[in-house]
């Protein structure tokens, strides 16, 4: 076998191995696992880049690359592969219409999200509708009922914001016993991305607000027609009827061409595909804000319109899945909050007894994915890491410990914003260790 | 919402004003530069796409009617086959039937019987949504049987009952009472830097 084939050869079983279900795809565990496979072929009698050996020109700078082509979309690179958008495998619809998948967070650099791998929660599938059909209508408790068309929408004035999205229900398997393997699993149903579009308010105001009006009714084209009831305070105040996010059209299955996105708030409340916003004197009180994204309390009760999602943060690397070595370790994660900016992130290398503040990465903007990093020196010996992180409200997120003190956690639960502890076994092999 | 929780807001929306300088935390609306490029539509030309229901009062359930009997003829047509026998849970979703009285317990069962506020949740679900395969296909009349029927079979209608606006909106579900608004911030943890608490109480104790 010629040397280029057999290194396609392992470039493919490794990245079979990545695509497994149950794949460490972290990036330095993919190095890692090309590292082995390679030491595997140096046995075999295959030339390595090991010890002390000159670097070989390689073969990208001795060939033609691929030719420009006449026109292209640009992908990922093909060793990319693996940084994908996965379904749950703790919990398994026997459909896929309504269901939901997650942001490979440990694979995501700086704090935006790629277009293609923004989380998902759909009600019934993704709908391809054409801009030049779809009609945006605001009716109910206005002067002057209206309808807008794509185009005429996208010659209003635009903003431009940058935000965090997650689905309220992001966590919901993982709050008193292990449930899902890797941080994509635990806590992506979050992203973040640059969202453009019209503010509401300019819209509202065309229509004429009666001063009856307190609530809208948000719709969604889908085949859910998924909607919310949500305050005419927040429509007014930040809400945008967002068409693009990174700077292109939205793709389908973030609503194209038009979404409400409601800033801080929980995902559901920007609804996809709108279609429609009713002004009215009080909410709706439908199935998508009574049976479901409610929260049970511990008297038997359940609670609503629990909009702001709070302050929250977790380790994405090392994260559930991965490996690391004694040495230097890089501590990384994420730190986010609906109620503004994030104030400080601290970690605990011992389960919580001790903190030590995290260094939090530029930019740190309102209702935005915020990075953090702490580098330190781990010794081998088996630990329980996490991060807490402190909004600029003051709020310190809490333990799941905490939460139980007031809240039911029964079944599958809403708005868990806790603490999320990863154990490090003395085999640098990290684990979920939540409950 | 609270007042107390407006004043969160408010101190939020202060606050990160400040860290975002020129980003800010309104959303920018400059309505004397807009277009004004809506045009006018009448609610009578929105009748199709007005189909919400306001469950708590029931403002918005249509005229129509009908009965349990022919719920379950619908029901079986058109959506046994993924929620089963009698509503019991099928091929593709677990029950719709039971968990009255099971919210006090370790495992509260959630059935448009035992979750819903108001019977007007069910008909506007069923009417916006179902069946998945081919939502918004039903009339009313089916849209009014079909609700009937998953009410009957929770106990909440008689065999011989009929659904329209008047008998849902007066329908008193069993978790009518059951729902309560936000009251977070509900935790009040510290930003304690050494000798805490450790995160799990529970950690090894199962």
């Amino acid at each position: 076998m010629k040397l280029s084939e057999k290194l396609k050869e392992m470039v493919d079983t490794s990245r079979r191995e990545l695509q497994a279900r149950d794949s460490k795809s972290h990036d330095p565990g993919r190095r890692r696992m090309l590292g082995r496979t390679l030491a595997m072929a140096g046995a075999a009698g295959v030339a390595t880049q090991a010890g002390a050996q000159a670097l070989e020109i390689p073969a990208s700078a001795k060939e033609h690359g691929r030719p420009m082509p006449a026109n292209e979309y640009g992908m990922p690179s093909k060793f990319e592969a693996h940084v994908k958008r996965r379904r749950t495998d703790v919990f398994v619809n026997r459909q896929n219409f309504s269901d939901w998948s997650m942001t490979p967070l440990h694979q995501q650099h700086g704090i935006m999200t790629p277009n293609g791998l923004i989380f998902e929660r759909h009600h019934n599938g993704v709908p391809d509708i054409d801009p030049d059909k779809h009609t945006f209508v605001i009716h109910g408790m206005v002067r002057q009922p209206l309808k807008f068309s794509m185009s005429d929408l996208m010659r209003y004035p635009s903003v431009t914001r940058f935000y965090f999205h997650e689905c309220s229900g992001n966590g919901l398997t993982d709050w008193l016993t292990p449930r899902s393997k890797t941080v994509q699993q635990t806590h992506g149903l979050l992203s973040c991305a640059e969202w453009t579009g019209v503010p509401v308010a300019t819209l509202l105001e065309e229509a004429g607000v009666l001063k009856e009006a307190q609530w809208a009714l948000a719709e969604g084209a889908d085949g859910a027609s998924h909607a919310r009831s949500v305050p005419m305070k927040k429509l007014l105040e930040d809400s945008l009827l967002v068409y693009a996010s990174n700077g292109e059209m939205l793709r389908p299955e973030n609503g194209y061409p038009l979404r409400l996105f409601t800033p801080g708030w929980e995902g559901n409340t920007s609804v996809k595909w709108l279609r429609r916003l009713k002004l009215g004197d009080k909410p709706w009180h439908l199935r998508s804000e009574t049976a479901r994204y409610t929260d049970p309390m511990p008297d038997g009760k359940w609670r609503q319109f629990s909009m702001e999602m709070e302050c929250k943060s977790v380790i994405t690397s090392p994260s559930g899945g991965m490996k690391i070595k004694p040495g230097q370790v890089e501590i990384m994660g994420f730190a986010w909050t609906g109620n503004g900016t994030i104030r400080s992130v601290d970690v605990t290398l011992d389960g919580g007894r001790t903190w030590r503040e995290a260094r939090l990465e530029q930019p740190v903007l309102d209702k935005t994915l915020t990075r953090f990093r702490l580098s330190v020196k781990w010794d081998g010996a088996p630990m329980t890491i996490a991060s807490r992180a402190v909004d600029s409200t003051g709020y310190v997120q809490p333990t799941v410990d905490d939460i139980k003190k007031v809240r039911a956690i029964v079944g599958f639960v809403q708005h868990h914003n806790a603490i999320f502890p990863w154990d490090v076994a003395a085999s640098g092999e990290v684990s979920n260790a939540i409950g | 919402m609270r007042s107390a929780k407006v004043l969160v807001a408010a101190v939020a929306v202060a606050l990160a004003g400040c860290a975002a300088g020129p980003m800010g935390s309104s959303s920018g609306a400059d309505a004397s530069a807009s277009p004004r490029l809506g045009q006018p539509v009448s609610e009578a030309q929105l009748a199709k796409w007005n189909i919400d229901v306001r469950t708590p009062d029931g403002l918005g359930l249509p005229p129509g009617k009908g009965s349990v009997a022919d719920g379950k003829k619908v029901y079986d047509a058109k959506c046994l086959a993924c929620h089963g026998e009698g509503a019991k849970g099928g091929a593709v979703f677990g029950t719709m039937v039971g968990g009255i009285g099971s919210f006090k317990t370790n495992t509260r069962v959630l059935t448009p019987g035992s979750m819903y506020p108001y019977a007007g949740v069910l008909f506007d679900y069923v009417r916006r949504a179902m069946p998945m395969n081919a939502p918004q296909t039903l009339t009313d009349d089916e849209s009014y049987a079909v609700s009937a029927y998953i009410l009957h079979l929770n106990g909440l209608m008689p065999a011989n009952g009929v659904g329209d606006a008047k008998t849902f909106a007066a329908l008193a579900m069993p978790n009518r009472d059951g729902f309560i608004s936000d009251t977070r911030p509900d935790v009040k943890a510290e930003r304690c830097m050494s000798n805490c608490t450790p995160i799990s109480s529970t950690r090894g104790k199962k």
